[in-house]
C-alpha cells in the first residue's frame, strides 16, 4: 500500500533523521521525499510503501501522530488515495 | 508524486477548515422483520439492525484513521416503521424502543426511520402510527422521526399537515424539561427522498437495496476559505471557485463511501452533495454568504447568493461522484450554524427570509426555535407554506421547528452538541386556524401531469 507522510513544524536539526528512524522501525520504505522551508516552517512530504509493515495503516498513523507530538512536529500518515481523489481527475 | 502544496492543501482543509465526512449512514431494509405481533417484530428488528450494522462504527473509525479524515457521525436509517407495524400500529412504540436499544448497542449517533409516508392520504394504521411519535421521541435518545406530507405528484395532505402541528406541540410538551429537544429529532417533508443520509429525515426507502451505504459530506469552511483569497472575483468566477472546491470535497466523500461499502460488503448508495454546517466557528454556510459580500446573512441579496452557492455545489459535486442523491445542497439550519445564530440574535434574519431562502437551497426551515406558546395551527401553517414551495418547485422542502416550552422571542435554547443553540424567533401573530382546520388535499399543480 502507498501512503503519504507529512511533517510540519519549526525547523531544527534532526527532523528527517527522527522521522526516517520511525519509518525504518515500522519497516516502511521511503519512495520519494520533497522537503522545503515555507516561511520558516519545515514542510516535508514523503511517499512511502507499507508492503513490509505488519501493523495496519490506522495504527501506524496514530503512532506517527504521537511520535510527532514527542518531537514537537505535526506528523500525518494517510493512504495515498485521499490525495488521488482530491487532486487527480 | 504530489506537489507539496497539494498535500498541504488537503491537510489544511481537514485540520484548519473543518473538512470532514459528516455522516456515513447505513440504510437497512426492515421488510423481512414483519412478524405476527409487536414483540416478535421488535425482536426481529433489533436482531437485523445489529446483524447488519455491527461493523459500521469500527469500520468507519478505521477508515477515518487511514485516510486522516474525520467521520463525524455514524448513523443507520431503516424502512419507514409505519410499514412494519401496519398490523398493530398502536404498539409501534415497542419498535421505537428496540431501534433505540440497537442504536445504543452499536454506538451510532442517530437512527432514523420512525417515519410515515402520507403524502396522498393517511391510512387508518398510519393515523394511529403518527399518534405514537411524541411518546416514541420522548422515550428514546437516538431515534429520529419523519413524515412526508406532500409531493409534486400527489399534492399536499392537509389533514396530515394539521396532525403534524399537533405532534410537534405534543413532542415539545413531553420533552419540555430538555427545552423541547424531541422536536429536534422530528422533521416533516414535502417530496421526501429515500436515500437521504442526514438526520432527522433519513429513512430507507422501499425501492432501495437491502442494505446500502450513503455518505454525506461537509466543508463550508473550505469553501469560505477558498473564497477569502478571491475578494475581487466577480460572481461567475466565485461560482467557478465554489465548483472546484465542491468537487474536491465530494471526491473525498465518494472515496469513503465506496471503501466503506466494500469493506462492509454492502451496496454503495449515494453521496449527498451537501454543505452541512456545525455550530463551530469556521464551519458556517452563513459565513460563505457573508464572504460573498453580504454584511449579514438575512439581508437583501441573501437569496441570490444562496442560489448561486447551492447550484455551484451541485455542479462541482456531480462530476466528483458516480452516484449522487439524498438532499444535495447547502443546508441552513439556524441553531447549527454560528453565522445563522449570530444573525438571528441580532434580529437580522427572520422566518420569512428563511422561507425565501428555502426556495433555492436544500432543504427547508431547519432547527428554528419558536415561542413555546405558538399554536399547533400556526406550526401546521408554516409547514403548509414550506410544502407548497416544494410541491410547486419540484424540490424537497422540510420543516423542523422547536416550539421551546416556556420560552419567548429572544430567549435562548441550548440543544447541545451538533444541534447547537438558537435564539427563539418570532412567528406571525395572525391565526391560520380556520385554514388548517379545513383539511383535505391541496391539489397537485398542473405541471405535475407529465405523463
Amino acid at each position: 500500500m502507498r501512503a503519504f507522510v507529512t511533517v510540519f513544524g519549526t525547523d531544527r536539526r534532526g527532523i528527517i533523521a527522527q522521522v526516517s528512524a520511525f519509518l525504518n522501525e515500522k519497516k516502511i520504505n521511503i519512495l520519494d521525499i520533497s522537503q522545503t522551508i515555507m516561511e520558516d516552517q519545515f514542510a516535508m512530504v514523503m511517499k512511502v510503501d507499507t508492503e513490509e509493515c505488519r501493523e495496519d495503516l490506522a495504527a501506524v498513523a496514530a503512532e506517527a501522530a504521537e511520535m510527532g507530538e514527542r518531537i514537537g512536529m505535526s506528523v500525518h500518515v494517510q493512504h495515498e488515495d485521499i490525495f488521488n481523489a482530491m487532486h487527480r481527475v | 508524486m504530489f506537489h507539496t502544496n497539494e498535500v498541504i492543501e488537503t491537510i489544511e482543509m481537514i485540520d484548519k477548515e473543518h473538512l470532514d465526512i459528516r455522516t456515513v449512514t447505513m440504510g437497512i431494509s426492515l421488510l423481512p422483520c414483519i412478524r405476527e405481533n409487536a414483540e416478535k417484530t421488535a425482536e426481529a428488528v433489533y436482531e437485523r439492525v445489529i446483524g447488519r450494522a455491527e461493523r459500521l462504527v469500527p469500520t468507519a473509525e478505521k477508515l477515518s484513521r487511514e485516510y486522516g479524515i474525520p467521520i463525524v457521525n455514524k448513523r443507520v436509517s431503516v424502512t419507514p416503521v409505519s410499514l412494519i407495524t401496519a398490523a398493530f400500529p398502536e404498539e409501534s412504540g415497542k419498535i421505537a424502543l428496540a431501534l433505540d436499544r440497537a442504536a445504543d448497542a452499536l454506538g451510532i449517533d442517530f437512527l432514523g426511520g420512525y417515519s410515515a409516508l402520507v403524502h396522498k392520504a393517511t391510512a387508518e394504521y398510519e393515523e394511529k402510527f403518527l399518534s405514537t411519535i411524541p411518546e416514541a421521541l420522548s422515550s428514546t435518545k437516538k431515534l429520529c422521526s419523519s413524515v412526508n406530507v406532500g409531493s409534486s405528484r400527489s399534492g399536499i395532505n392537509m389533514d396530515a399537515v394539521r396532525k403534524v402541528g399537533e405532534l410537534v406541540k405534543e413532542t415539545a410538551r413531553l420533552t419540555a424539561a430538555e427545552g423541547g429537544i424531541g422536536c429536534a429529532k422530528f422533521v416533516a417533508f414535502c417530496n421526501a427522498v429515500e436515500d437521504n443520509p442526514f438526520m432527522a429525515g433519513a429513512f430507507h426507502g422501499v425501492g432501495e437495496a437491502d442494505t446500502v451505504i450513503n455518505v454525506g459530506v461537509s466543508g463550508p469552511g473550505v469553501v469560505q476559505h477558498a473564497l477569502s483569497f478571491a475578494p475581487e472575483a466577480d460572481l461567475t468566477e466565485a461560482a467557478e471557485l465554489i465548483k472546484r472546491t465542491a468537487f474536491k470535497i465530494t471526491r473525498v466523500g465518494q472515496l469513503i463511501a465506496k471503501e466503506a461499502a466494500k469493506r462492509l460488503g454492502v451496496s454503495f448508495g449515494v453521496v449527498d452533495l451537501s454543505l452541512a454546517p456545525t455550530p463551530a466557528r469556521g464551519d458556517s454556510v452563513a459565513h460563505i454568504l457573508e464572504e460573498l459580500g453580504l454584511e449579514r446573512v438575512g439581508g437583501h441579496g441573501t437569496t441570490a447568493a444562496l442560489a448561486m452557492l447551492n447550484d455551484a455545489v451541485k455542479k462541482g459535486g456531480v462530476m466528483a461522484s458516480s452516484r449522487v442523491g439524498g438532499l444535495s445542497g447547502a443546508f441552513i439550519p439556524v441553531s447549527e450554524d454560528i453565522g445563522m445564530i449570530e444573525a438571528a440574535e441580532k434580529g437580522a434574519i427572520s422566518l420569512e427570509k428563511l422561507e425565501a431562502m428555502t426556495c433555492v437551497c436544500s432543504v427547508g426551515l431547519d432547527m428554528i426555535a419558536i415561542p413555546g406558546d405558538t399554536p399547533a395551527s400556526t406550526i401546521s401553517a408554516i409547514l403548509a407554506d414550506e410544502a407548497a414551495i416544494g410541491m410547486i418547485n419540484h424540490k424537497t422542502t422540510a420543516m423542523r421547528v422547536i416550539p421551546a416550552p416556556g420560552k419567548k422571542v429572544g430567549d435562548r435554547v441550548d440543544f447541545g452538541g451538533l444541534l447547537g443553540h438558537a435564539p427563539v424567533m418570532a412567528v406571525h401573530a395572525g391565526s391560520a386556524e380556520r385554514f388548517i382546520a379545513r383539511g383535505g388535499i391541496l391539489p397537485a399543480p398542473i405541471h405535475s401531469f407529465k405523463n
